[in-house]
């Protein structure tokens, strides 16, 4: 009888959990390790049915290659023979790899898996005179290519393929993951770590619906459901652009609109936060850009999340930043000192990473706010959306 | 028994009619009044002359008759006087003497109000009870994952946009070259459907404009009423209120000589213009305003003689392709306001509704699109353009939706959906239901019709008179004598009660679903409903 209110206890409380998001940007380059350890802090607040890693400003040898691209994947033993093959026809050529073979029984819950593949390559001779928009949609096709081809007899797993950027995602235990793959090898260190403890809360569990999500640079992560997804994945797909798939998560929407906030439309971050979530029409009228804001609002009307979310994501700049959607009914927390700052969902995950930090200055962005931080990482930068935008160029 | 004498074919009983008159001698206190009521004369005074038997007990007194006569009211079985079932009777009788009640077998009226080979035309709806829009259920409920929303104390904002949007590249590039951006209204999700000032009369008419005035000046809601096709009265159209009105332009043009001679002294821009091209009720048909309500005054507004049929032709006549029809005429309105007002077309759903929306989608001045379904109402059609012809509205709109999601401008063109919605009652379910279909929102009128000026028309072919001036609530009456019983400040308020009410139960619809910021226009993983078939057509959830 205790025995079956304690599962259902649990069961409840697995229903109520949500998906536990961490980030940090530092100086020094840290272990992956660290935001491992920040999500178990966290942990009862994500099921441990997944982690996603995405991993950037390398070290280690990655650094003597910031410009070649690196695909991050996990493959079968005839999906790496046939990712050489492909590779191989498209000519290019690996640099440098830092593959992980797993030798030991994988953790409960966790499928076997033969390759952690992390691979450098050199590009193709003939992409040196191509521009470098033209160099960025070729990665791409490649990318969303080998996935296809992967998505087939389950051979490939492919999360990124792009130059400075590394993920690492597993369904199962972050901690046991994480120990099992050894992510605490210095190579893998970086500047910038996005880390998510998942739970899919409405779709059926799928590696490809672990966050971060990843596109031509950008990658995001996000607590809470996305109750607006299918009318804004309707819009992106219709949008006649490559790269707009997937939607294993409710959340890879919200990648793929800074995609085409920043990429197609050429708009910064303060205009994505406008895009998805608007000032109400009132609002507007107040704002000294509101005659703007309105047509903006208008024509990017099915963009507009309905929230609860608090969206985290990187730039290829390197800028860290987190935007809450306008309920803010998901947690959300800035904090740290010049060198290092975090992201993070909880309290608890920022106090376990940067115990020592002056707490004063910790800030939780609410509705009208974005916060990041530049990759000079000096200080946590705040914007309001009630705030004067620059002239459109 | 007395001889009957011949019987013609057209001879009925009242047992034949599909409406029957009870009444109570008992109760009857022969005041007149439901005599003098009935639109359609079908009940009079009857002299009635009774015998009774008198048999006395015993042998020695032989049995008697007494004959007497008593009054009361006698129901006509003529099919031009066959009784409507409106009921006024029994709302003017002080005792409830009397009230129609329907036939509990089918009619056999039906096949002899066709007298001298003219086909029934009448008013109202389609009198099918069947909705599949009441059968769609929202489905999607917010749980612990996404909470669900406060219907009563959160902030929504359930507005929709009218008008051509440019899509976001578009838009930054015309902002940055300051060029022409196309007029887009920021308007309430439910709109007041095109109903004419003839259709309707006067007193409708005003207490409708009152009620939009109030709603949109004390409440704050962007409420829009559309003129049907007859024209706008002079004042309205140099008023400020005239920016809560769609001006309708259809085949006839009754109207617009005035409002085009009214263009100078304009202090506001209307709404936008309608192009009406066919509607839901009798698709295919023109609009139809019987001679009884071209009076003076509607025969001035439409510069048309008084006491003629106005018959408007099934299309517009100037024009003779798809482009022509769309394209310049949508054009051609545009500039009259010089480009500041959306110009969008209404067509009658149908089969080839596509045709026109992808005509539609090339033409950078269409402001939108609103289909209407079969079950939309009218002042006057013919009885077999209401039953039989038309497309339901939620197939017609999810495949419009669909393929402007197949070419990416289900943004650019909203499409608003008429026809039935609220037919039942349910208007807030109904219109949410085709919201999450794709509807930018959606256009209601005999709804609007029963509940703010109390219509008595119903689903089983009740009243359905409005085309003969003889409304006896004196809705789409032109006799003053009807007229008068409708207080416009009455029907106001009531309109003011109908768009508040449809505020909160659209609340109550999008809060559980977790939506609150913008109108939940597409969400189709929302919705669900209980037929199969239905499901997969609509692309939406098959739930039992």
């Amino acid at each position: 009888m205790k025995q079956g209110l304690r599962d259902c206890m649990r069961q409840q409380e697995r229903i109520d959990f949500m998906c536990r998001l961490f980030a940090i940007t530092s100086h020094e380059r840290v272990s992956p390790m660290m935001a491992i350890r920040a999500l178990d802090v966290m942990k009862e607040g994500h099921d441990g049915s997944g982690v996603g890693l995405f991993l950037s400003d390398l070290g280690g040898e990655f650094q003597l290659f910031r410009r070649n691209p690196i695909l991050s994947g996990i493959f079968s033993n005839e999906g790496v023979n046939a990712l050489d093959r492909i590779m191989m026809d498209l000519d290019f050529m690996v640099k440098y790899k830092l593959s992980i073979k797993p030798v030991k029984n994988p953790p409960a819950g966790t499928p076997k898996r033969d390759n952690y593949l992390i691979r450098v390559y050199e590009y193709p001779p003939e992409w040196e005179s191509l521009n470098e928009n033209e160099i960025h949609d070729r990665l791409l096709m490649i990318r969303l290519r080998l996935r296809e081809i992967g998505e087939k007899d389950g051979s490939m797993l492919v999360f990124s393929f792009w130059p400075d950027v590394i993920m690492i995602k597993e369904v199962g235990d972050p901690m046991a993951i994480a120990e099992y793959l050894g992510l605490d090898r210095p190579e893998l260190n970086a500047r910038i770590i996005m880390a998510q403890g998942r739970q899919n809360t409405n779709y059926a569990i799928d590696i490809y619906a672990c966050h971060p999500f990843f596109i031509q640079g950008i990658a995001t992560m996000t607590n809470g459901e996305n109750t607006a997804f299918l009318p804004i994945r309707e819009f992106l797909m219709s949008r006649g652009l490559t790269g707009y798939v997937g939607y294993q998560s409710d959340s890879e929407v919200f990648t793929h609109i800074l995609h085409y906030a920043t990429n197609r439309l050429g708009l910064g971050l303060n205009l994505y936060k406008h895009i998805i979530t608007p000032l109400t029409d009132e609002e507007l009228v107040r704002h000294p850009d509101g005659a703007w804001l309105r047509l903006l609002k208008q024509s990017c009307r099915p963009l507009i999340i309905d929230g609860p979310n608090c969206v985290m994501g990187c730039l290829p700049d390197k800028t860290l930043f987190m935007i809450q959607d306008s309920k803010k009914l998901r947690p959300g927390v800035v904090g740290g000192d010049t060198g290092m700052f975090v992201f993070c969902s909880e309290m608890c995950g920022l106090d376990a990473t940067i115990p020592h930090r002056n707490r004063n200055l910790d800030f939780q962005p609410m509705k009208y706010d974005t916060v990041y931080v530049p990759w000079d990482r000096q200080e946590v930068k705040k914007w309001s959306q009630w705030e004067e935008l620059p002239p459109l160029h | 028994m007395e001889p009957m004498g011949r019987i013609t074919p057209s001879a009925l009983s009242t047992k034949d009619l599909p409406w029957q008159i009870l009444w109570s001698k008992e109760k009857c206190t022969l005041c007149g009044r439901c005599t003098a009521v009935c639109p359609v004369r079908a009940i009079e005074l009857g002299v009635h002359r009774k015998r009774t038997l008198q048999v006395p007990l015993g042998l020695t007194e032989k049995p008697g008759n007494l004959y007497s006569v008593y009054h009361g009211i006698r129901q006509r079985t003529e099919p031009a006087f066959a009784c409507i079932g409106c009921g006024m009777c029994d709302l003017v009788c002080p005792n409830h003497a009397i009230m129609p009640i329907h036939n509990d077998e089918q009619d056999k009226l039906r096949f002899h109000n066709n007298q001298d080979g003219v086909p029934r035309r009448r008013g109202g709806r389609r009198n099918d009870p069947g909705s599949l829009l009441d059968r769609i259920k929202f489905v999607r409920i917010s749980m612990l994952t996404d909470p669900a929303l406060d219907a009563g104390r959160h902030e929504f904002e359930l507005r929709t946009l009218l008008g051509r949007i440019l899509p976001p590249e578009e838009i930054i590039r015309v902002t940055r070259e300051e060029g022409w951006i196309p007029p887009v209204r920021e308007i309430y999700p439910l709109i007041i459907g095109g109903m004419s000032f003839g259709a309707l009369s006067p007193t409708m008419w005003e207490g409708l404009q009152m009620g939009v005035a109030y709603l949109n000046e004390e409440l704050g809601m962007p409420v829009r009423f559309c003129t049907g096709e007859g024209g706008c009265p002079p004042r309205l159209l140099r008023s400020r209120f005239l920016k809560y009105v769609i001006l309708q332009i259809a085949s006839g043009y009754f109207g617009w000589d005035e409002i085009i001679h009214a263009l100078p002294e304009m202090v506001e821009d209307p709404c936008a213009i309608e192009i009406k091209y066919g509607q839901g009720a009798k698709p295919g048909d023109g609009g139809l305003l019987m001679w009884y309500k071209v009076n003076r005054l509607i025969a001035a507004i439409r510069g048309v003689p008084q006491g003629v049929n106005l018959p408007s032709p099934p299309t517009h006549q100037t024009k003779y392709s798809i482009e022509e029809a769309v394209a310049k005429m949508i054009q051609s309105m545009a500039m009259a306001w010089g480009f500041r007002v959306p110009v969008y077309p209404k067509i009658s759903a149908t089969s080839t509704s596509l045709a026109v929306l992808n005509n539609l989608t090339r033409n950078p001045y269409a402001a939108g699109l609103v289909m209407d379904g079969e079950d939309g109402g009218t002042g006057a059609a013919y009885n077999v353009s209401m039953n039989h012809m038309g497309h339901p509205i939620a197939s017609s709109l999810r495949d419009a939706y669909l393929n402007l999601v197949k070419i990416g401008k289900q943004n650019e063109l909203p499409l608003f959906a008429g026809g039935g919605i609220g037919k039942n009652g349910n208007l807030a379910a109904n219109a949410a239901a085709l919201i999450m279909l794709g509807a930018s929102g959606v256009h209601s009128s005999k709804y609007i019709m029963q509940a703010a000026a109390g219509c008595v028309g119903s689903e089983a072919d009740r009243c359905n008179i409005c085309n003969i001036g003889l409304c006896p609530k004196g809705i789409t009456s032109q006799d003053a004598r009807l007229y008068r019983r409708l207080d416009p400040e009455k029907v106001a308020e009531r309109l003011v009660d109908v768009f508040l009410f449809f505020n909160t139960e659209l609340k109550k619809i999008v809060a559980p679903l977790g939506r609150s910021t913008s109108l939940p226009i597409g969400m189709s993983d929302a919705i669900g409903i209980d037929d199969y078939n239905a499901a997969r057509r609509l692309g939406i959830k098959y739930v039992i």
